[in-house]
């Protein structure tokens, strides 16, 4: 077999895995439920209901922003984007640990397969979006046309970790609820459920400071584009500054790189120490 | 070895030594890790040398056995092989599409349908949706579970996920087969398929690495063997050569030699009387069903004989008894053999074989199989062919009749 041959097929091998695990995951996943997969819809549909009802009747904390309880429900959409796909990945090797024990193939499909799905829910928790979005009326701007962008930068640094968080749970098990811990701590600190105004209001550098985690940085350019440029993003808090608007997207990288090639080192071990 | 030279070597294993570590404690939380940071002293890891400095070769077209005791390490190697573990020291070359049969059915799926679960299996072992597709009807019908493919696998009894996982596995292309001894469990129809499909890879020339401890197995079907004992390569060579020397392992170390002749698993006794010569006399591959089984087996009494027993009995490839009986159970009387006096013995067995290979084993004892003079298994072989292929230990000529 030529070099390019061989290259060639073990692609082919992993898509056609990649495929299978996903196709397993969404059926099984859906199991035994009378709607199946309506309920990717109707969830975040009813999360949505409620959050409303709250944060517009009850907790009026969006001040002056257009359209915040959309933007509210965006940034929680995202958010869950990003958990799903570091928690999927964390326990994603040890779950298949079984299969690993018996035939080799491709560690990081088993890690990219928990994110499809993660994917897969993200898009239709952006229809459910689309239709709040022309409920209240959101006037889309050519900008919007930029959102892609920061969902795969969201994408890029969740795989990352996933591929770290997955290495590092095979040798030990705590990981989880270290990562747990995290996440709600990450949570508040992102700007998700109250608007980065509020933080400006009392401190402008402090603002700025948590927008260089790449998941507040991205929901809020998210924001920015797809809703109302009223959402301050990086770049317009740190006065136009470019250099400091690159800094989370270099850490989003960063983590990827770091956290791939550790997956990648550690793959060949996971057999003997899963 | 040199039998083949021009035939290249798909597997080159290198030097390939496996140590596993063990923590005596095991550090998978936090506390205990943070604990043996601060207690340094109290860490100490344990090396298992699974594996030390195994080199061989396999040929395209090879039927290669791993043999060895449990814990021997061949599993090990065999994972090494299918490159589910790194070698610690060493490295192995393959070429060619590797599919390893270490367990049926992997990543089957309780939850999932029959069908659901051939196709994961499937991906598993590199088929793509459309390849199961076109294969789909083969597997099932072969599975021999047509009705049951809308079902999930969780309703299924354990012998139709087994006849289903073979099935599938069956169907992969590779150029080399690993195939684990594990295969081969299940009911007697089940193995006979399993042997069935061995079968067809040696036909079709395919590369097989066969790990087993079923020495009748590994004769049959083995061209080459290597023998792994405590981690480390003790033999290579011709399979059957291999064979022997693995049952060797299990004699006791005190038997030792008796007049000349070394105990093995195969051949021990007191040797109060041996056997000089067993032999087919008939034809050694019996494919007339009407034909006997003709055999002389000779022995020589080493000493005065009040009285002995002697016996024989045929073994089929699965190692399984079929038939045999003694003189004390015909009621023959060999008393009084003088020293040096020879006495032959001419058997004749009816034709109830079942087409396959068979090994002879003749015996000398006391009375009840005790005392045991001689004791020779394998002494002689026969092979015998038949038209009619039957999944029964014998095929004796059963008449029937049809009336309507």
């Amino acid at each position: 077999m030529t070099g390019l041959g061989r290259v060639a097929s073990k692609y082919r091998y992993s898509i056609i895995l990649l495929r299978e695990l996903v196709i397993t995951e969404f059926k099984l996943r859906y199991q035994g439920s009378a709607l199946g997969y309506l309920w990717s819809l109707l969830r975040p549909l009813f999360l949505f209901i409620i959050l409303y009802f709250v944060f517009v009747s009850f907790l009026k904390i969006g001040g002056d922003i257009p359209h915040w309880p959309v933007a509210l429900l965006l940034g929680i959409v995202l958010w869950n984007f990003f958990t799903e796909v570091t928690n999927n990945g964390v326990t994603s090797v040890v779950d298949r640990g079984d299969v690993i024990r018996k035939i080799n193939f491709p560690k990081y499909v088993i890690v990219i397969a928990g994110s499809v799905s993660a994917l897969i829910n993200l898009l239709l928790n952006l229809v459910v979006i689309a239709v709040f979005m022309a409920i209240n009326g959101v006037d889309l701007q050519w900008g919007a046309l930029l959102s892609p962008l920061y969902v795969i930068e969201i994408f890029v640094l969740a795989i990352g970790l996933a591929f770290f968080l997955s290495a590092v749970f095979v040798k030990l098990r705590d990981i989880n609820y270290i990562w747990e811990i995290v996440m709600q701590g990450l949570f508040y600190a992102s700007a998700i459920i109250y608007p980065i105004t509020l933080v400006m209001e009392k401190n402008h550098k402090i603002a700025e400071l948590m927008l260089l985690n790449p998941v507040a940085q991205a929901v809020q350019d998210i924001r920015h584009v797809l809703i109302s440029t009223h959402n301050p993003t990086l770049y317009t808090i740190s006065g136009n500054n470019m250099l400091v608007a690159a800094i989370p997207i270099v850490i989003a990288i960063a983590i990827f790189i770091l956290g791939a090639w550790y997956f990648r080192r550690q793959a060949p071990y996971f057999a003997e120490n899963v | 070895m040199s039998e083949r030279p021009d035939t290249e070597a798909v597997i080159s294993v290198k030097h390939v030594s496996k140590d596993f570590l063990l923590p005596h404690e095991k550090t998978s939380s936090i506390k205990s890790g943070v604990i043996n940071v601060f207690r340094k002293k109290d860490r100490t890891v344990d090396t298992q040398h699974a594996l030390k400095d195994i080199s061989f070769e396999i040929r395209k077209g090879e039927f290669f056995g791993i043999l060895g005791r449990n814990g021997s390490g061949k599993s090990t190697l065999l994972k090494i092989l299918a490159q589910i573990y790194q070698p610690t020291k060493g490295s192995i070359e393959t070429r060619g599409k590797i599919v390893p049969f270490i367990e049926l059915g992997v990543g089957f799926n309780p939850e999932l349908t029959g069908r659901e679960n051939v196709y994961l299996n499937g991906a598993l072992l590199g088929f793509s949706r459309k390849e199961i597709d076109a294969r789909y009807d083969d597997i099932v019908k072969f599975a021999e579970l047509e009705k049951f493919m809308d079902q999930k696998l969780k309703n299924y009894s354990s012998g139709m996920q087994v006849r289903l996982a073979f099935s599938v596995a069956t169907r992969a292309e590779a150029d080399i087969l690993l195939v684990d001894e594990v295969l081969a469990v299940g009911d007697a129809e089940f193995q006979r398929k399993c042997y069935n499909y061995f079968e067809l890879l040696k036909k079709s020339k395919s590369t097989v690495v066969f790990v087993s401890h079923d020495m009748s197995a590994v004769r049959e079907f083995c061209d080459r063997a290597i023998l792994i004992e405590n981690s480390e390569l003790v033999a290579e060579g011709d399979a059957e050569k291999i064979a022997n020397r693995y049952n060797r392992l299990f004699m006791d170390e005190d038997k030792g030699e008796i007049n000349g002749i070394p105990q093995t698993n195969e051949r021990w006794g007191d040797r109060r009387a041996s056997f000089t010569k067993v032999e087919v006399t008939g034809k050694k591959v019996i494919d007339d069903k009407t034909e006997s089984l003709t055999f002389t087996a000779e022995f020589t009494a080493g000493q005065d004989i009040p009285t002995i027993i002697t016996g024989s009995s045929i073994v089929n490839a699965k190692g399984e008894e079929v038939c045999g009986t003694n003189t004390e159970h015909r009621r023959i009387k060999l008393t009084d053999i003088k020293q040096g006096e020879t006495v032959k013995v001419h058997w004749e067995y009816p034709n109830i074989f079942t087409d396959g290979k068979y090994t002879i084993n003749v015996s000398l004892h006391g009375s009840n199989s005790t005392r045991m003079a001689d004791w020779w298994e394998g002494a002689a072989a026969f092979t015998v062919r038949r038209e009619e292929k039957a999944p029964f230990v014998v095929t004796p000529d059963i008449r029937l009749k049809v009336e309507r």
